[in-house]
């Protein structure tokens, strides 16, 4: 294998490009990104970034000697438009083909949106900075969804001291990622800190002045924030052969073809661990299949099943969360250390007979890593409670 | 080699000290990643260069001879 192609340039294809060299690769190495920005971190991006606490420069996840020390064709600003597997080539939006022997797909999601015009969404730095810009005492800003996204734009948005409305159709926000009861302690979290939770809302349009609600009067905002959800960027995908279903389907591998890999948030693997296919948006997964696929693809000889336990954190007010496991589609959740009243608590989550999760706010890294262990062995729920 | 550890950036995931656990360990109050060793030997070099590519927050960085 002399030239490998990776398409996507942030956490998960920085992640491939590093382990390919790591692992001795010395043939020509593209990393291809959309944006013009050299690889950065996005979770900052609704964290410190809006907060203007950081600089986007302190975003970079390398400088720019380690760059140069990996010798990439390092493309920035382009597109990656179309796949041809049969003359094995990436094409660019500038119309050049970009020829391969092993190629690392991992071109992220991009936001949904809504119809109407003038609505903010955060994805790319350049997202947080035009956000940011418009925060300012007393402006009144609309969240449209309560995932954690738009739970950490409220909470930062509060602290710069903005009149924040949060809407969300669910009765009761990331019930589904973490359970009622957990988020119902988000909810009194906003609540507690003065922005005006409002659930079971559907919200139809941007309006210019606002946001339309289904049945119901409009909300009058500033700024709107949209944040419900992401969609796997594999439209370039289209007519490549390769399997698309809401992401690029792989097998426990991370591959989608004995010569092509996905890693990140747009990769829908079979994860053994959890016996499940999965798309998973969190920082930590992105550099670890990452690595993974590369390993695969440069020794396929040797591969191994990608079988990580996912992990993700979230920073909302005062509260720092740490969720590992596959939560989605849990039968249990049940406090099992500390208490939900003191916001300081250990949850853990059944799914048939194992434990297939643990969320953490405000607990000890030691009372956590048993937890963590007892999801990686597919700890029976009997032998822990 | 030489580990820089920037802990400001440290979001406590605590992925540095489930790979080198020898290495790296955690605060208890708050997770945040505590150096045990930033010189390690070479035996350790591997989980060393592998807790800085899962550290989430890149607050990691290897000073390599």
């Amino acid at each position: 294998m002399n030239r490998i192609v990776v398409v996507g340039a942030s956490a998960a294809g920085l992640a491939a490009a590093e382990t390919l060299r790591r692992e001795g690769f010395a043939g020509s190495l593209t990393l291809i990104g959309e944006e013009i920005d050299p690889p950065y971190d996005r979770p900052p991006l609704s964290k410190q970034i809006l907060a203007s606490t950081w600089d986007a420069e302190r975003l970079a996840l390398r400088t720019l000697d380690q760059l140069t020390a990996l010798r990439l064709d390092l493309r920035l600003g382009a597109r990656a438009t179309g796949l041809d597997r049969q003359e094995r080539t990436v094409r660019l939006s500038d119309g050049t083909d970009v020829p391969y022997d092993g190629l690392i797909v991992a071109t992220g999601v991009r936001p949904c949106r809504l119809p109407g015009p003038g609505a903010h969404v955060l994805r790319t730095v350049k997202d947080a900075l035009a956000l940011r810009r418009t925060l300012r005492p007393g402006t009144r800003l609309a969240i449209v969804g309560a995932g954690f996204l738009g739970a950490e734009c409220a909470a930062v948005a509060r602290g710069l001291g903005c009149e924040v409305v949060l809407l969300e159709p669910a009765p009761v926000p990331l019930a589904h990622a973490v359970g009622e009861r957990i988020g119902q302690v988000l909810s009194q979290a906003h609540r507690d800190h003065g922005v005006d939770l409002r659930t079971g809302v559907t919200v139809t349009g941007v309006t210019g002045a606002g946001v339309s609600i289904e049945d119901g009067e409009p909300v009058a905002a500033d700024e709107v924030l949209v944040a419900i959800g992401s969609r796997p960027n594999t439209e370039w995908l289209e007519s490549s052969g390769l399997t698309l279903d809401d992401g690029v389907v792989c097998d426990e591998y991370s591959a989608a073809a004995p010569e092509i890999y996905a890693a990140g948030d747009v990769a829908r693997w079979h994860n053994p661990l959890f016996g499940v296919p999965m798309r998973i948006e969190h920082r930590t997964n992105a550099a670890e299949q990452g690595m993974a696929a590369a390993r695969n693809l440069l020794n396929p000889a040797a591969r191994k099943p990608f079988a990580p336990v996912p992990y993700f954190w979230s920073d909302q007010y005062d509260l720092k969360f740490h969720a590992y496991g596959y939560l989605r589609g849990h039968d249990v959740a049940e406090v099992v250390e500390g208490s939900l009243a003191d916001r300081r608590f250990l949850a853990a989550y059944r799914k048939d007979d194992r434990v297939v999760g643990a969320l953490a706010v405000g607990m000890p890294p030691k009372a956590i890593r048993p937890w963590r262990q007892a999801i990686a062995l597919s700890t029976a729920w009997k032998d822990l409670r | 080699m030489r580990i820089e550890f920037d802990e400001p950036k440290c979001v406590a995931a605590g992925q540095c000290a489930m790979v080198a656990p020898g290495v790296f360990d955690q605060r208890d109050d708050d997770g945040v990643a505590i150096v045990l060793d930033a010189t390690p030997g070479p035996e350790r070099f591997d989980e060393v260069r592998e807790a800085a590519a899962v550290c989430p927050a890149a607050a990691i960085r290897l000073v390599e001879a």
